[in-house]
Parts: C-alpha cells; structure tokens; sequence
C-alpha cells in the first residue's frame, strides 16, 4: 500500500445536507415537492392555529374567579372547575362526609398501583383486594361505625364511574373467558347458550340493555319490589361487556395451536387442567391488546349511563353546566373531562404495554 | 365447595340491594318508610336540579318538600331521584317513586293510559320564540324561511312543526340535544330564532353576551299545564298531594308567609284559622296532623315565595308571574276553599 492513497485517506465529513438537523429534515419533511409542500402548509396552519389557542387557554383566561368575572373576558373560563368541584366529583355525597367517597378511591387507585408488579401477585394480594372492598363499601355506603348511611342514589360523579367500570370490568372478565369456553364447548347445550348470549348482546347497543335495565325490567317485577338502579345499570354493562370479552378471548382461543392441545392430552391432563395450566394461560397473553380495547370503551361507555339519569362524572358536569351562571363554559368543561378521561385510558393502556412485555416468554 | 362459598356471598350481597317494599296503599307505604321519595327532573335550573354543593333547588322540589311538611311535619323527609324524559312515567308506575314532580305537562293520554292523576298546577307553561332584535321581527307569524334552533324527542319539537305547518309556513330545523349547546348555536347565530318553553327562555336571554339585543316573541303557541303527578289507586294519597299544593296557593291569597305565619295562628280571621288548623277538621279529614297547613308555609312557604326564590325576577331565570300570579292578580292560580 503507497503513501500516497494513505494521504488520501483523510476522513471528509459528510456534506452538511446529509446529517444532523438537516439532513433529517431533508430525508424526512423536504425530500419531494409536494412533500415540502406539505410540510410549509402544515407549518402555517399551525402558526395559525396554535397562538389563538394558547392566547385563549392560558394568556386571556381566567382561573379562580366569579361566574360574573368570566363575561368580560375573551379566553377561557378554567373557573367553573374549581367553582364546581365538589358536584362534579362527588355529586350528592351529603357535605360533611366528603372524605369517604375520596378515602375509597384513593383506596382503590393505591391497590392497583400496588398490583402492578407481577411478583405481588400472590395468594395474600387477593385477601387484599377483599378487604379493600370490604372498606370501601363500608366507607362509601356507611351504616356501621357511626357512619350514616349513603344510599347508591346519592353515589355519584368519580366514585361511580370509577365503580360502575371497575366492578364492570372485574366481573365481566371472567364471565367472558367463561362463555368463550362454552362457545369452544363440544356439549351442544352449552354451546348453544354461549352463542345464543354472545350475538344476542353484541346485536343490541348498550343504550338499549340501558333502557331496558331501568325502564322496562322494573315494570316486570312484582308490585313494590324496586332493584337498585345503580345495580342494574351495572349488570346491563357486565353482560354487554362480558359478551365482548368471549369473542376476543376466543379469538385467542383459536390462534392455539393444535399440538398445544394434543401435547395436554398425552400428559394425560383432564378439560379443566388442559385449559387452566396450557391453553388459557397463553391464549390470554395473544389477547391481552385487544382485550385491553374492550376494557378501554368499557370504561368509556359508563358515561351512557346519563340517559338513565345516573349521575356518573359527566352527568355531573353536564349538570354544572345546566346552571345559568355557567352555561357558556361548555368547552372549558368538557376539555377537563376530556384530560379526565384521557388520564385513566392512558394509565390503562400503557399498564397493557408493560404486561404484554413481562409476561412475554416467547423466543 | 369454594365456587360454592363465593356464590353464596355474592348472592346475598345482592340481595342486600334489593328491597321488598311490598305495602298496599301508597299513603301507608310511605308513611311506613318515612319518607317520600319523588321523582325530579335534575338538570333545569329553577325547577329541579342540585346545585354546586348537590343540594336539590327549585320550584318542583320545593313543591315535593311541602308535601313533605304535610305528611310528616317536616320538609326535609324527602328524597329525591333524577329522572329523564323517558324513565319519569314508568318510574311513577313501577312504584320507584310515590310522587312524581318533574315538570310533566298535564294531557288526556298521560291521565288514562298511563294510569296517572295530576294534581293542582304548579306552573303554567307554554312554549315561545327567542330572537334577535336585529332581525327586526315582531311577531312569530313572520318567522316564515327561518331556521330555528330546538331540542330533539320533547313535544316542543312537535309544536313547533305543528305551528308552522298551520300557518302555511317554510322552516328549517336545528335540532341539538343539549340546552347549553343549543343557546351556544343560537347566539353564535347559527340559527335565526330559537323555541322552547317560555320558562327555559327567559333563563336562555338572561345568559346571552348581550342580552338586550334578544327578545321574546308575544306568541305563546302550547298550553303546558305543568302539575305534580302520583299513580292510579290510592285517592287519600292524591288528595294530601293535591291540596299540599293547593295550600302553598291558598296561603299567598291569604297573605300568609313563612315570616307571618306565627302571627297569623292569632287572626280572628275564621278561614285563617280554619286553614292553619287553629279551628280543627282539615287536618283530620286528610288524615293529617292539624297543622299540616301551617308547616307548609312555615317550613316551605307560599306559592308566591317559592316562586320568587327560584324563577322569579330576582334569579337567574328572572320569570315574570304571568300566568303564574294568583286570579286576583289576573293569572290562573286559583285554589278551592279550605273548608
């Protein structure tokens, strides 16, 4: 080898337009025309669009102020939140006992924060659950221990949409794992059921099993036999959620493959350890994203328990909002539900993410 | 036998939930349970909605309360269930509420086929235009081609058809489920006029940016008599609910209010005294205490008080009396004798 190609060998840095900031920006926002083109519309729509916003939301408005104050302002009126508060979250809870309600959700978020580890899911962890539900009915009905008695009518805002999905969810989970069995099942009888329950529920919207729950179902009950109404809009959605839940777990029901099932056989495992030791335990794992889905609008689909006049978290604000001082503030309002909302779906979903990664065993 | 354990506690803990009221007249149920439990409409403000503390406020609630006062002596044993449009009738028959006071409109099919019994009117309603002034329209009759804001599913949507129709006119809806949302549309202008009961109209100008700019059109185009109501079966019940009402009337015609009542037990006046039970029978032929009467207005007040506290001139809504003022005052609020 000469000198002379060694001298050539002298490293040259790339061009400038290929890396750094704009070479990305070359590759990726300017590499055709119409994808310049793109890029500068999109730019200009968001100078125009984002300033007003921000001028709007934070500069313009107003946080802690009378309903009075807000008509002379042009931004928003964040004031109807902290005005509000105490109806939009807790609703009808008598004053005076407000730390219930608070001290049973702060329960329930604290024990599934708690639950996230996988290494506490052990034997103990479910006494846990027990009792914490034990305490936060006694906490949210009351009757013993010198609490007054809360009646479920009087239960509203956050606590009851926090229980109507919860205790949705819970309940519907396995009940749908149940009729996803029953739909594999080869008894004919079972089979029938499972699949006659499954489309029936998945044919109707929930606004009708709604309706039905609480405007039809009571007029077949005997003379002055009323079910609470918290109750029943509570199974309308277990039995609309659970059908869903059979149809996803049955998909992952299907992905197994044969050699899973004959392998369980030939370890000589009866119906019952085949599925609770090989099948379900992987099939539930493929299913966990769209199962996560379901649970996602599940919980989102408690607020059409408005139209049965509960009064879940938006009802609450829809109520607020009822009140002459505070009609204009819809936007603001509903923008705050929207974070609301948005907060538990995301803690959900991303909780998904972390389950599908620790229980991912595959090669 | 664990599957089995947890059945059985899931089973009875339902059960808990479930209550078996059976009673046969309303009057000894309710007694029996020691409270009344009425039906209310929740989110119209001024008639029945709780407020930033979820304390229940408005005309219909305190039209519940009196018949409280009657039955027990006390206004606050009474409880209250939200109820929409399309649950306030069956909850009434299914026996989930005693009384229903929810602004229902009193009709020939709701009296028979739904097996009800309206008692004495509480608020004369009737449904109207809001518009703007600019647009220079004086009455609703001229209102041909425009485009009017209304709320889906309500008979107001009906009437308003109905109207149009009758006077051979062009009109294009704009239907929007939510009263705040439907107020937002109408004073972005979306719309040009916007119809509903003259009661939720009042209170629908007094919110607008700039509410001198908005006016009421003169015509009232429905009769919406609006009446507490209880079901078919138990007329002692109905009559306590008629006359609990009716009592609230009779004391502002009396001049009796929850300051002078106290006063008022010393009248020479033999109908006061009839009618706040210092004279005996009233009482006794409801199957009341008494003082049913006087602890209406004591704890409650008159009609003419009620009103002003939660629509009249002085609220948000800002609600003339009109038809509302008692007969001797030129409006339809007329109670029978207490005698």
């Amino acid at each position: 080898m000469s000198t002379a190609t060694k001298a050539k060998r002298e490293r040259l840095k790339p061009p400038i337009t290929n890396v750094g900031v704009i070479g990305w920006l070359k590759t990726n926002l300017f590499n055709t025309w119409y994808n310049s083109l793109l890029t500068v519309l999109i730019l200009a729509m968001l100078g125009w669009l984002i300033p007003p916003l921000i001028r709007w939301a934070f500069i313009d408005s107003l946080w802690n102020s009378s309903a009075q104050a807000c008509r002379d302002i042009d931004g928003a009126c964040w004031s109807i939140i902290p005005h509000n508060i105490k109806f939009i979250f807790l609703g009808f809870f008598p004053s005076g006992q407000e730390w219930r309600p608070i001290l049973a959700m702060i329960l329930l978020l604290g024990l599934v924060i708690y639950s996230k580890d996988l290494s506490r899911w052990k034997k103990s962890l479910a006494w846990m659950w027990l009792v914490n539900i034990i305490v936060m009915g006694t906490l949210m009905y009351g009757g013993i221990f010198g609490l007054p008695v809360v009646e479920t009518s009087q239960w509203s805002g956050l606590p009851l949409t926090l229980t109507l999905s919860f205790f949705g969810m819970v309940v519907a989970y396995p009940f749908g794992v149940l009729l996803a069995l029953g739909r594999r099942s080869k008894m004919p009888a079972i089979k029938t059921m499972s699949v006659v329950y499954i489309e029936m529920i998945r044919g109707v919207p929930l606004i009708s099993l709604l309706f039905m729950s609480s405007v039809m179902f009571p007029l077949f009950l005997p003379e002055g036999v009323t079910i609470d109404k918290v109750l029943r809009a509570l199974v309308a959605i277990i039995l609309f959620t659970a059908a869903y839940i059979a149809e996803v777990v049955r998909g992952g029901l299907q992905a197994m493959p044969r050699g899973q099932y004959e392998a369980a056989d030939s370890l000589g495992l009866n119906y019952n350890q085949t599925m609770r030791l090989i099948i379900l335990p992987q099939a539930l794992k493929i299913v966990i994203p769209p199962t996560v889905g379901i649970l996602l609008s599940a919980f989102k689909d408690t607020s059409l328990v408005v139209i049965i006049a509960l009064y879940d978290v938006l009802k609450t604000t829809m109520v607020t909002l009822s009140n002459p001082n505070w009609t204009g503030y819809s936007t603001e309002a509903y923008i705050f539900l929207a974070i609301l909302y948005f907060i538990f779906c995301y803690a959900m979903s991303s909780y998904s993410r972390k389950l599908e990664k620790d229980l991912h065993t595959g090669h | 036998m664990k599957f089995s354990k947890t059945l059985v506690l899931v089973l009875s803990l339902s059960l808990m939930l479930v209550s078996f009221a059976y009673a046969g007249k309303d009057l000894d149920a309710v007694r029996a349970k020691g409270f009344l439990q009425a039906g209310a409409n929740g989110s119209v403000f001024g008639f029945g909605m709780p407020d930033a503390k979820g304390v229940w406020k408005g005309l219909d609630v305190d039209t519940a309360r009196a018949m409280a006062a009657a039955i027990f002596g006390d206004a606050s044993k009474v409880k209250f269930t939200p109820l929409t449009a399309q649950q306030r009738f069956t909850a009434l028959q299914s026996g989930e509420i005693d009384v229903l006071t929810r602004n229902a409109t009193r009709t020939l099919s709701r009296e028979t086929q739904l097996g009800l019994n309206f008692v004495a009117v509480n608020y004369y309603d009737g449904q109207g235009f809001l518009i703007a002034k600019k647009l220079g329209v004086k009455s609703a009759k001229e209102l041909d081609g425009a485009t009017v804001c209304v709320l889906p599913g309500t008979t107001t949507e009906q009437n308003a058809a109905d109207f149009f129709r009758t006077n051979k006119m062009a009109w294009k809806p704009v239907v929007i489920e939510n009263t705040s949302e439907l107020a937002k549309t109408f004073f972005a202008g979306r719309c040009d006029v916007l119809t509903s009961d003259a009661s939720q109209l009042a209170g629908t100008r007094a919110i607008a940016p700039n509410p001198t700019d908005y006016m009421i059109l003169p015509e009232i185009i429905s009769k919406e008599p609006l009446a507490p109501a209880v079901r078919h079966g138990d007329d002692q019940f109905r009559d306590i609910i008629d006359f609990s009402v009716l009592a609230m009337i009779n004391a502002e015609e009396l001049g009796i209010t929850s300051k002078n009542v106290d006063e008022m037990l010393k009248s020479k006046n033999p109908v006061i005294q009839r009618f706040l039970g210092v004279s005996a029978g009233n009482g006794k032929a409801l199957g009341l205490d008494e003082k049913w009467a006087y602890n209406i207005i004591k704890q409650v007040g008159n009609y003419g008080e009620v009103f002003e506290r939660n629509v009249g001139v002085n609220t948000k809504l800002g609600l003339e009396r009109g038809l509302n003022a008692l007969w001797t005052n030129g409006g339809l609020m007329y109670s029978p004798p207490f005698k």
